[in-house]
């Protein structure tokens, strides 16, 4: 298996970033009600992935190298202003497709798993195109792990649990057992 | 003005507002580190330290950042904190520090920090900004080490690394890996929702019983009814 299809693929089951690192978990409690929403807020999440994994690159490159102890606070200013710029931007070309992810864009901005990519990719020393398959991976992971949340929580509407379970205790012991699920894929770690 | 006193802006954040058992704010670091006691507590030190030291800068100047740009502004406040939690607890105790990793600069989104400042620091003075930080980091260090002690002592059989039960002990060694952190805060959860389901069942049922009793001697003043109430068999 070539490096860069191992490195997407372990970033999206392995080492998925909701249920195997606990990055990403806000969106993941608080938009996993509807797939449709789950799949909206996927995609604008992987979006902005890609771009940050661009960006972060660019500034390990050129300028970090000369100050590392400016990670964090480059690092956050760069996401922050980057979703800012992708808001307006969609904003201005489809009025449409910003309807559509409408509050979920800002919100990426303190979605931890953005940063949790900028600082996995400084600190595994990917190079661009590394970065990138790691940003699709991790990506489409969060999105497959919000696709999943929300169609067992479409079911469990209609389910009849105790009524101390109607709330965030149920979605955390589905979410304990998804996690389960997704540590069976830690054997293809060995196959390789 | 005082809507609260400052034992309130204090206690709130430790139980009735508890970041993360009842607000579910700041979810991701309390269950990414929480697989023994001794990063629980280093993490949730950390935080305190952020959430203080931010507090009180947002609190100093929050006539002099204009309101347009008050959210980055913050956010700029909360990373530099961070930054110096990160590089100190690298140069005190490189062992803790790499055990965390990189949820030492993920502090920075967590969002209960910033929804204190949105919240609170940046309308308040100093004093009290002080406290309410205070309260609600420790608030927030007692939920990590409550998750922290279960995972520790049902994973590794271990509490802050002295073995409990011996070496015929099989740990769980689930609790310790992701799923655990799941597990955990939501049997913690649950066990929270039934105790506050409880409360005021039991009031109404001692109210019920009360009334049904008074009822009762009152209706057997007047005539026999044989019919007990059903109130009872409900409330138990």
């Amino acid at each position: 298996m070539s490096e860069l299809s191992w490195i997407f693929l372990s970033a999206m089951v392995v080492n998925n970033f909701t249920l195997a690192l606990f990055l990403g978990l806000c969106p993941f409690m608080g938009v996993s009600a509807r797939v449709e929403t789950a799949l909206r807020m996927g995609a604008a999440n992987i979006f902005v992935l890609v771009l940050t994994s661009l960006t972060v690159s660019f500034l390990n490159a050129f300028i970090l190298e000369r100050a590392p102890y400016l990670r964090i606070i480059s690092f956050i200013v760069v996401i922050a202003s980057l979703v800012q710029i992708v808001e307006t931007v969609i904003k201005k070309v489809s009025p449409t497709l910003f309807r559509e992810l409408g509050i979920y864009l800002p919100l990426i901005t303190t979605n931890c798993a953005i940063l949790g990519l900028a600082i996995f990719q400084t600190n595994r020393d990917y190079n661009v195109f590394e970065g990138l398959a790691f940003a699709l991976g991790a990506g489409f992971g969060l999105t497959l792990a919000l696709v999943l949340m929300a169609s067992i929580r479409e079911e469990t509407e209609l389910a009849d649990v105790p009524s101390i379970a109607r709330g965030m205790g149920l979605v955390l012991i589905i979410a304990a057992s998804l996690s389960m699920g997704f540590m069976g894929f830690a054997g293809l770690l060995s196959s390789t | 003005m005082r809507e609260t006193t400052q034992q309130e802006d204090f206690l709130r954040g430790i139980w009735r507002e508890n970041p993360v058992l009842i607000q579910m704010l700041g979810l991701c670091p309390a269950l990414a580190v929480t697989n023994n006691v001794e990063n629980s507590l280093a993490m949730g030190l950390a935080t305190l330290f952020v959430l203080c030291g931010s507090s009180l800068l947002v609190s100093l100047c929050q006539r002099f950042i204009p309101g347009e740009i008050r959210i980055s502004a913050y956010i700029l406040i909360i990373a530099t904190f961070v930054t110096v939690a990160d590089l100190s607890l690298q140069a005190l105790v490189p062992d803790i520090h790499k055990a965390l990793g990189a949820f030492i600069a993920l502090i920075v989104v967590n969002c209960m920090i910033l929804g204190r400042q949105e919240a609170f620091a940046s309308k308040r003075p100093v004093g009290r900004a002080l406290l309410d930080a205070l309260g609600t980091g420790a608030g927030f260090s007692i939920a990590l080490v409550m998750l922290g002690a279960v995972r520790e002592v049902l994973g590794s059989g271990s509490f802050l690394g002295v073995s409990l039960f011996g070496p015929s002990y099989e740990p769980w060694i689930v609790m310790i890996l992701p799923p655990g952190g799941f597990l955990t805060l939501g049997v913690l959860l649950l066990g929270l929702a039934w105790w506050q389901e409880r409360r005021p069942d039991r009031i109404e049922a001692s109210q019920r019983r009360q009334a049904g009793s008074q009822e009762a001697i009152a209706v057997a003043g007047i005539a026999t009814s044989g019919r007990p109430t059903p109130t009872r068999g409900e409330a138990g």
